[in-house]
């Protein structure tokens, strides 16, 4: 990977004959080298480090813990207690906080990939990174509900709610069957995919709108102060991003926890 | 893409009920701030998510 591949898609495409407004064709990288992308790499490093820094904070494991220690045990306990603990209950919450804690860092990190510069991609952009993500959580909370309950016992679980008798059945038996198994998935992963694409592409517009009213249009008064606000709108943009990118996760981690919770409850 | 611009409509009303109502819950009861919180971005996170699907729409279609 040298710098210009890097650096290739940050570059504005500049266009002589007009502006062209940026579209979903910009998320299409050009593959690095072979099929491999820039999101498939982004993977592997948010991978990696996640594990260095998480590793670097439990090396020394001390029983007063230094700087490091602490924002670990801090996010730590974070997602342990306000979101597998209030969600999933007291009684069976331990066993998923590791997944859960790696699912949180692991779409926190490869969010803000899109804020670093020469990364500035949010893996997530593209949609078959989300999908997966949706995929693995809604493998963990059917097979979580089918170990508890058995298949039957889980479908019923899952397309019964507490109260409901007679021909309402017929109506509530199928809407609910459809939005427990298969509109959650979807639009988990959709959140996700398309807060991060929506994001990157208002950063995008800004950023080329600005260049090119600045530097390619004519020099007119309004078109440069139109340019200078653009790059203005570009940093309040990219701030807003920071904290978008923080609620995804934490909803994406907050809603794998409450589905879990769910297909966990006792007969209600 | 106006159409997309007409679908923002409902989820930012959407969104702004949801921000009040937890105004008035933190403000009637300082105390519950904590558990009002997890339901407050828990209900932005489902109203966004129609906006969002609009916004994945306008593009796909």
């Amino acid at each position: 990977m040298t710098a210009a591949t890097l650096l290739a898609p940050v570059l504005p495409m500049a266009s002589g004959n007009g502006f062209t407004p940026p579209g979903p064709r910009d998320f299409e990288l050009p593959p690095i080298f072979g099929d491999v992308t820039k999101p498939m790499v982004l993977i592997v490093l948010s991978t990696v480090l996640i594990f260095a820094v998480t590793y670097a904070m439990a090396r020394k494991a001390a029983v007063v813990p230094g700087r490091l220690q602490f924002a670990g045990e801090f996010a730590y306990g974070a997602v342990r207690n306000s979101i597998a603990r209030d969600n999933i209950g007291s009684e069976h919450f331990v066993k998923f906080v590791p997944y859960l804690f790696s699912l949180f860092a692991f779409v926190l990190v490869n969010n803000y990939f899109g804020l670093i510069p020469l990364l500035q991609f949010p893996s997530f952009s593209r949609a078959g990174m989300a999908y997966g993500l949706a995929a693995l959580t809604w493998l963990l909370y059917n097979g979580v509900g089918i170990w508890k309950h058995g298949f039957l016992g889980y479908l019923k679980h899952t397309c019964i709610p507490a109260g409901v008798s007679g021909i309402m059945l017929l109506l509530i038996v199928p809407l609910e069957f459809f939005s427990n198994i298969l509109v959650r998935p979807v639009t988990l992963a959709l959140r996700l995919f398309a807060n991060m694409f929506a994001g990157h592409l208002l950063l995008i517009l800004f950023a080329l709108g600005g260049e090119y009213l600045l530097f390619e249009a004519s020099s007119s008064v309004m078109n440069i102060f139109g340019g200078v606000m653009s790059f203005v709108m570009f940093f309040g943009i990219s701030t807003l991003e920071l904290l978008v990118m923080f609620l995804q996760a934490y909803v994406f981690t907050l809603l794998t926890a409450m589905y879990v919770g769910g297909a966990l409850a006792d007969e209600h | 893409m106006l159409g997309y611009g007409v679908a923002t409509i409902g989820p930012g009303i959407a969104v702004g009920l949801i921000f009040a109502a937890y105004i008035n819950g933190v403000a009637r009861q300082p105390e519950a701030q904590g558990r009002l919180q997890t339901i407050a971005i828990l209900g932005f996170a489902l109203a966004e998510a129609l906006a969002i699907i609009g916004i994945a729409l306008a593009f796909a279609l």
